[in-house]
């Protein structure tokens, strides 16, 4: 972190009255922390278990790391843990993509007709049950012989993760300042070099937290992809939810443990690579 | 910008695998955590044929998945009361069971059965019970009748799990009631819906998952249950010194048998057979049995079996015990246990 | 904004172009399939038979008594209701805890922000169905809040608090479950806010709650909404927190159309429902965009 990054709350400026800056409601920091330790109690526990020595994910017995060998060993789990990260990050991709996309030509391609019926198809996905949508999709692929593996269940993800992806982006997007692209544009500078080094690094904040939802969104699916999944296509969650007739085991855990500890790791490797060029971004 | 490349590589090489020839290979659907994967290694070494397992979580989904048109998989594994379905939706082809040298080792019991005349369409595969558990320790008393179940005593009041299935909720009211599965007569049905609406005040929870936990954690003191699944969940309750029971009411149990069968959109035929006549080895099929903690229809397969299984009595019922398997309703008793599940759970 | 160069329109019909592609070709298209199965008969073991009926909609609304004469009845629109009042209290909840905490994370220094992001994110990265388990484990008889108080003597044996199994458990699932759904947008949206134009408005207006709603609210409106219809949308359709945090007692409309297209086999019903569904957001968007114009207009008068 460099100093350049801090926002210098305006109670320290000099000729300002004493006062605590806006910003910084009293209590505010504590509730955060209060917040993440409620959103990773349950992570905890998650993994705590783990460890469970029993056959049954609820009731502790004792002490084992046995469902991590089994999880490792375990083909099919391993298979449907792979599965599901390709699917994940294809539709994350692609959907992210289409979203900046479409939410830029809709926020900076002016007023035209039909604009309220496409923010309407957009976020069509969102308001149709899961269920319907599993067994329409799988109706229509059928019909049209559509087969293409794990090309199918990408297809369905990236269409119910665009408006995910969409909605904070089109929100970052609304009432955003548009003098610096001016500025970009008087200065001579391309249409494509106006949006890579302007409009994108502006646009950030919300491609990714568009791009996050949308991995989380796909990462959980069960329904849908439970109906379009084909032979050989089956994901984490399709496999964990199906356990039912044996009862769910701390083996489902201890994958959950071993990609929660890789996705953390790819985390750091990211955080750690892109801290090293401060000043990219502009702000 | 490499794990791009890497993930576009495997999807690439993922999308080419499923075009590629279908010769060798076998895709079986099961439910999950069904099949043995020493039984599937063993297969694949002795026959060289490739195995690719899918999983689903009930008979409703893969009926909906055929249904609605999905294709790709060789066996299926529908239970007893959905084959009659199958069949007269013609969503499975037909084949002579009798025709395989392994169905010489098919228990008497499982050769003729009502679901499949003949075995046409279908060869035996695992099947067990539906029926309550419960916590001797914690109830002060044994159960023998669904009585203590629908009429809870007051140690069990609100402490009560109930399967969120309809059908085996429906057909356990019928066996306590003395009125047939599938009822198409309104005066009964609402006999039965009666009995579900004077339970649920003492209903703790409506779920079909996590039985023995609720159970081993003292939430739940009597649950629907299924016999494989008490059975793993007794040997637990053993170690930690609590009790657990598999209860055969005198009313009867709901037995359920699951059966492989060949979609009409298969594309190995051949291989599904050569798998069917494969399970039905007394020494395969005890493979299975051992993995699933369900018992299996082979005439000699106990000698292979765990000594912790052979003598179970979840997966053995007492011989005074009735078992009555449950059946595909007709349209109009389906109708009408739709109506009363949704009253119950308005 | 009003003249844009020629080649504009084409350059937006090709940036809307993919994203409306897909959608439509796979979400418009099967919908509208469903829209017409939700007008046929249903078959008796699941799908449809191609002859007109709109015995589901009757449905929706009358009661089919088991002797099959048919009553007026809320049955059904009682679920609706449910499901409705369950997705509000799970979107009010998560803006009171996501608004806070998407504040907090747009004022952290710039290099921070990112690993908020992350660590929020990360813990959904696992299963739902396993993180809901979790909070089994939590809440549950023995479980983690019991067990200080049974340390402490303040509960016996055999005796619990009574967290499991309740609204007040469903009401922590769905906040949990949809939290990021909401924190995520409203950030995008107030991380863009200029901080000093907030402390100028800080120094004009003579208390904080002026300086609140009268800058502050406005600037991270959109992303208010997005995040309340992100959260609300999909959590009407939500089941498994009722299902295993509240007990599964009644039935939400989720588990209901799942229901129709499963055990009841009665795909047309399970359409119809979904049509009602889509048609009464649709309304409420309308209704939405017909305010937020007038208010804009309203202001522009000013």
């Amino acid at each position: 972190m460099t100093a350049q990054d801090d926002i210098v709350p305006a109670a320290a400026l000099p000729g300002t009255k004493v006062r605590r800056a806006f910003g910084e409601v009293p209590g505010l920091k504590t509730l955060a922390f209060c917040f993440l330790a409620f959103l990773y109690l349950p992570i905890g526990v998650l993994v705590a278990y783990s460890f469970n020595e029993g056959n049954i994910v609820m009731v502790w017995t004792g002490f084992s790391t046995d469902w991590y060998a089994q999880a490792l060993a375990d083909a099919d789990i391993r298979k449907a843990a792979m599965n599901s990260l390709i699917v994940a990050v294809s539709a994350t991709a692609i959907s992210t993509t289409c979203a900046t996309l479409a939410a830029l030509a809709l926020a900076r391609g002016g007023a035209f007709r039909g604009k309220v019926a496409l923010l309407g198809l957009i976020s069509l996905p969102l308001m149709v049950p899961e269920i319907v949508t599993a067994v329409a999709t799988l109706v229509f692929f059928s019909s049209i012989g559509l087969r293409l593996g794990l090309g199918n269940v990408i297809i369905a993800h990236t269409t119910f993760c665009i408006p995910f992806a969409f909605m904070p982006i089109r929100a970052r997007l609304e009432g955003m300042d548009t003098t610096l692209e001016q500025a970009s544009r008087d200065l001579y500078a391309s249409d494509w070099e106006t949006f890579r080094l302007v409009t994108l690094p502006l646009l950030m904040p919300g491609v990714l937290a568009g791009a996050m939802l949308a991995f989380v969104i796909s990462m959980d699916d069960f329904i849908i992809t439970l109906m379009v999944a084909g032979a050989g296509d089956t994901t984490l969650p399709v496999y964990i939810y199906s356990m039912i007739r044996q009862g769910i085991t701390p083996e489902v855990n201890a994958v959950s443990s071993i990609l929660l500890l890789f996705s953390i790791a790819m985390v750091t490797a990211y955080w750690f690579t892109t801290r090293q060029k401060p000043g990219r971004n502009i702000h | 910008m490499k794990l791009k490349t890497t993930l576009l590589t495997s999807v690439a090489l993922t999308l080419a695998a499923g075009a590629v020839n279908a010769e060798g290979k076998l895709n079986i659907y099961n439910w999950t955590d069904y099949t043995s994967p020493e039984v599937i290694e063993k297969f694949e070494k002795e026959t060289g044929i490739d195995v690719t397992l899918d999983t689903y979580d009930t008979n409703e989904t893969l009926l909906a998945k055929l249904q609605a048109g999905a294709t790709g998989y060789d066996i299926i594994v529908p239970t007893s009361n959905f084959v009659p379905i199958f069949i007269s939706e013609g969503l499975v082809q037909e084949f002579d069971a009798a025709e395989l040298p392994n169905f010489k080792h098919v228990a008497e019991r499982w050769r003729e059965v009502d679901w499949d005349p003949g075995r046409k369409y279908s060869v035996p595969f695992t099947w067990g019970s539906a029926s309550i558990a419960y916590r001797p320790d914690l109830l002060g008393k044994t159960i023998d009748s669904y009585a203590d179940f629908f009429e809870p005593p007051e140690a069990a009041q609100g402490r009560i799990s109930v399967f969120k299935s309809p059908e085996e909720i429906v057909n356990q009211a019928h066996l306590y009631l003395g009125s047939p599965f599938c009822s198409e007569d309104p005066g009964e049905m609402q006999k039965v819906q009666d009995l579900l609406m004077a339970q649920k005040p003492y209903v703790l929870v409506y779920s079909s998952e996590g039985m023995n936990d609720r159970l081993l954690n003292g939430d739940v003191i009597i649950s629907d249950h299924w016999n494989g699944y008490a059975f793993k969940g007794r040997e637990l309750a053993e170690e930690q010194g609590k009790e657990l029971v598999y209860a055969y009411p005198k009313e009867g149990v709901i037995g359920w048998a699951d059966n492989l069968m060949i979609p009409a959109s298969a594309e190995n035929l051949e291989n599904a057979k050569t798998f069917m006549n494969f399970m039905m080895d007394p020494e395969n099929m005890a493979l299975q049995s051992n993995f699933t903690g369900y018992g299996g229809p082979i005439a000699g397969q106990a000698e292979f079996m765990d000594a912790s299984m052979r003598d179970a009595p979840e997966i053995n019922a007492p011989d005074d015990a009735k078992v009555v398997f449950s059946f595909a309703c007709s349209a109009k008793a389906q109708s009408l246990i739709d109506r009363v599940w949704t009253n119950v759970l308005r | 904004m009003a003249n844009l160069p020629e080649n504009a329109t084409l350059r937006r019909s090709l940036a809307l172009g993919p994203a409306v592609l897909i959608v439509g070709a796979f979400m418009l298209v099967p919908v509208a399939i469903m829209g017409v199965y939700s007008f046929l008969e249903a078959k008796s073991f699941g799908g449809v038979t191609w002859s007109f009926s709109g015995d589901a909609y009757v449905q929706l609304f009358y009661e089919r008594l088991l002797d099959d004469s048919l009553r007026l009845s809320s049955g059904y629109l009682i679920i609706i209701a449910r499901s409705f009042f369950l997705a509000l209290v799970a979107t009010v909840s998560c803006l009171i805890v996501g608004f806070p905490v998407a504040w907090f994370i747009a004022r952290r220094p710039l290099g921070q922000r990112n690993m908020w992001i992350l660590l929020i994110t990360i813990p959904f990265w696992t299963n739902q169905l396993v993180r809901t388990f979790a909070w089994i484990i939590i809440l549950g008889r023995n479980g983690v809040i019991e067990a200080p108080f049974r340390w402490a003597g303040l509960l016996g044996e055999g005796e619990t608090l009574g967290l499991m199994y309740s609204d007040f458990a469903i009401a922590v699932g769905l906040t949990y479950t949809f939290i990021p759904l909401m924190v995520l947008p409203i950030y995008a949206s107030l991380e863009k806010l200029d901080f000093s134009l907030v402390e100028a408005g800080a120094d004009l207006y003579s208390s904080r709650w002026e300086t609140f709603s009268r800058i502050v609210i406005p600037l991270s409106k959109p992303g208010i909404v997005a995040g309340c219809l992100l959260v609300f949308i999909p959590s009407l359709g939500a089941f498994i927190q009722p299902d295993l945090l509240g007990g599964g007692k009644k039935l939400m409309l989720g588990t209901l159309v799942q229901f129709q297209f499963s055990t009841a086999r009665n795909w047309p019903f399970g359409s119809a429902i979904a049509m009602i569904l889509l048609a009464f957001v649709i309304a409420f968007l309308m209704l939405y965009a017909r305010a937020a114009r007038g208010a804009k207009a309203m202001e522009m008068r000013r």
